[in-house]
């Protein structure tokens, strides 16, 4: 019976190294899979820790077992649903609502612990006033946690515009409202530990929703990584609540390595987080100073004409961007790129740290596609090889093949580190309209003689793309 | 105040060990990385089995705890698997070469 203190504490160790190992192994391609792993074999261990501990020091009684079965049961049955279902082009608004279920999980312990102060969390070893802040923290941050999670989701999804009145500035009135109600609230809840409970929760709620609603599409990503990064603070402070070291340790891992993970993202979009967060979407702000004007000499072409161009080239480099994963065309790519390919084409695909619905994605995306790993190269290593390459074709890309970020000082783009698609010798951009990508600044490339504009849905045109091709005869051998 | 002085020790280290355990990660891998970061960072599961198992005969106590142990299992069972189908289809596409 002594030995279980002991025991617990090993176990909680353990744990704590292997989800450091998860986490770090998750950064290199090669260990990625078993770091995954690793982090759910640490998880594992450490709900046995609690279970084992709490079994033999006060028991754990009959009504707890039932409700720890019944609500593991429902929980992970629709997790693991979910996670088989969901289609890959959906990643972004999954995480998000993954995420959100997680702020929610740290809100109702806090929640649980603020409405029956009797169920003592650590014993009493936490004075009053600590575990009350403890609880406001947790309230605070998962509250926004699941607010901000939750609208991102719906705004990914389609199901929520973004409101008129969020573009301007009476959202700073309503946020800053939310965060002095909500700081009222908290601050009565840590002296008292009962007023100001509902007050708190509803604020930040609301306080989540208006962050996260006025901010554009192409953005998201890094919200839904900070958001992440939140809900690592919810898990710390819902570990300050029940007196959880573990919990402690592993939600202020995540919290950090979610802050650094948000930055590096911010870098490869070009974008300080202090922006995305106040700039309002579709950099609606960043249109001033340069960037701007005129197109002058656009040429759009059809889908058989640009087939009949790539049917005579030998080298052919895909830019797959947002509007790609958005039209959800990556498999109609493929089989556009099979057909290149049984034609001795050669095919590669350039791709842009922050191409896809989030950085990392289009990978994801080409790899379900059944596109080789070494037929994608990254930026780096694809921009020499642009000036021999005979056609490039940019599917639903926009910022990142703009030559502005590097010709001129005045664009807000410069600086930003792009693809240097305008080297090659045909450049191709399938594109809706000529609206501006989310940065909302004019792209020069699609000025350029050597540029030719094909417009409408990625899936569509390069649905008709095949058609041609095969119409052509290319890649049918005889 | 000793586990509340500890606890803050803890949550510094803690925060230092995230800060510098990611630093260069390829592109490739932020979507999958960021995934199994949530899955971990459902870890609050933890909290809400010790709420449960400390609430007694607390009816609605144990609702809320069974409740929030859902949501947590949701996140972090979801998120492990989610991550793991992504990364399979790295290491399948390396295999098959």
């Amino acid at each position: 019976m002594t030995l279980i203190g002991p025991i617990k504490f090993a176990i909680d160790l353990l744990a704590v190294l292997l989800l450091a190992l998860g986490i770090k192994g998750l950064s290199k391609v090669r260990s990625a899979r078993e770091a995954n792993r690793l982090a759910a074999i640490a998880m594992l261990l450490a709900a046995f820790g609690v279970l084992m501990n709490s079994q033999g020091t006060i028991g754990i009684s009959i009504h707890s077992w039932v409700w720890i079965i019944s609500g593991t049961l429902i929980g992970g049955l629709l997790g693991a649903i979910t996670a088989k279902k969901v289609p890959m082009t959906a990643m972004p608004e999954i995480v998000a609502l993954f995420n959100g279920c997680g702020g929610m999980s740290s809100l109702l312990v806090a929640l649980g612990v603020a409405l029956f102060p009797s169920s003592e969390g650590s014993d009493g070893v936490v004075s009053e006033l600590v575990r009350n802040f403890s609880i406001v923290v947790s309230l605070f941050v998962g509250a926004i946690t699941f607010s901000g999670s939750i609208v991102a989701m719906a705004k990914l999804q389609g199901w929520l515009l973004t409101p008129s009145w969020t573009q301007s500035k009476s959202r700073h009135f309503f946020n800053i409202l939310c965060a002095v109600l909500a700081l009222i609230g908290g601050i009565y809840l840590s002296i008292d530990g009962q007023n100001g409970l509902f007050l708190l929760v509803v604020a930040s709620s609301f306080l989540g929703i208006g962050v996260t609603l006025p901010i554009g599409g192409a953005d998201m990503p890094v919200v839904i990584s900070l958001l992440n990064s939140y809900s690592g603070v919810a898990a710390a402070a819902a570990g300050f609540v029940v007196g959880s070291q573990l919990l402690i340790v592993a939600g202020a891992m995540v919290g950090a390595a979610g802050l650094i993970l948000t930055q590096v993202m911010c870098d490869g979009m070009n974008r300080s987080l202090v922006s995305v967060l106040f700039g309002g979407a579709l950099g609606a702000s960043s249109v001033t100073g340069g960037g701007g004007g005129e197109y002058k000499n656009i040429t759009s072409c059809s889908p058989e004409e640009c087939a009949l161009t790539l049917e005579a080239a030998e080298r052919v480099v895909i830019v797959p961007g947002y509007g790609l994963a958005v039209a959800q065309a990556q498999h109609t790519l493929r089989e556009v790129t099979r057909v290149l390919e049984s034609a001795d084409i050669e095919v590669t695909y350039a791709i842009h740290p922050v191409a896809g619905r989030m950085p990392g994605h289009m990978n994801v995306l080409l790899a379900e596609a059944d596109v080789p790993y070494e037929q994608l190269k990254e930026m780096d290593v694809i921009n020499p090889e642009f000036p021999a390459t005979d056609v490039v074709l940019v599917l639903g890309a926009n910022d990142v093949v703009n030559p502005q970020a590097k010709n001129d000082q005045t664009s807000p783009l410069y600086g930003m580190p792009v693809l240097d698609v305008q080297e090659a010798r045909t450049v191709f951009v399938v594109k809706r309209g000529m609206s501006a990508g989310y940065s909302g600044i004019k792209n020069d490339l699609f000025d350029l003689q050597n540029t030719s504009m094909v417009f409408g849905d990625a899936k569509k045109v390069l649905g008709d793309l095949l058609v041609e091709l095969k119409e052509l005869g290319v890649g049918s051998k005889g | 105040m000793s586990f509340f002085s500890e606890a803050l020790w803890v949550l510094l280290l803690g925060s230092l060990l995230g800060l510098e355990l990611i630093g260069k990660v390829p592109p490739t891998l932020h979507t999958p990385l960021m995934s199994g970061a949530n899955a971990i960072s459902g870890i609050t599961m933890l909290a809400a089995l010790t709420l449960i198992i400390q609430s007694g005969d607390n009816l609605p106590l144990l609702i809320i705890g069974s409740i929030s142990l859902g949501f947590a299992l949701f996140n972090v069972i979801g998120g492990f698997l989610v991550t793991d189908r992504m990364l399979a289809m790295f290491s399948r596409k390396k295999t098959l070469k």
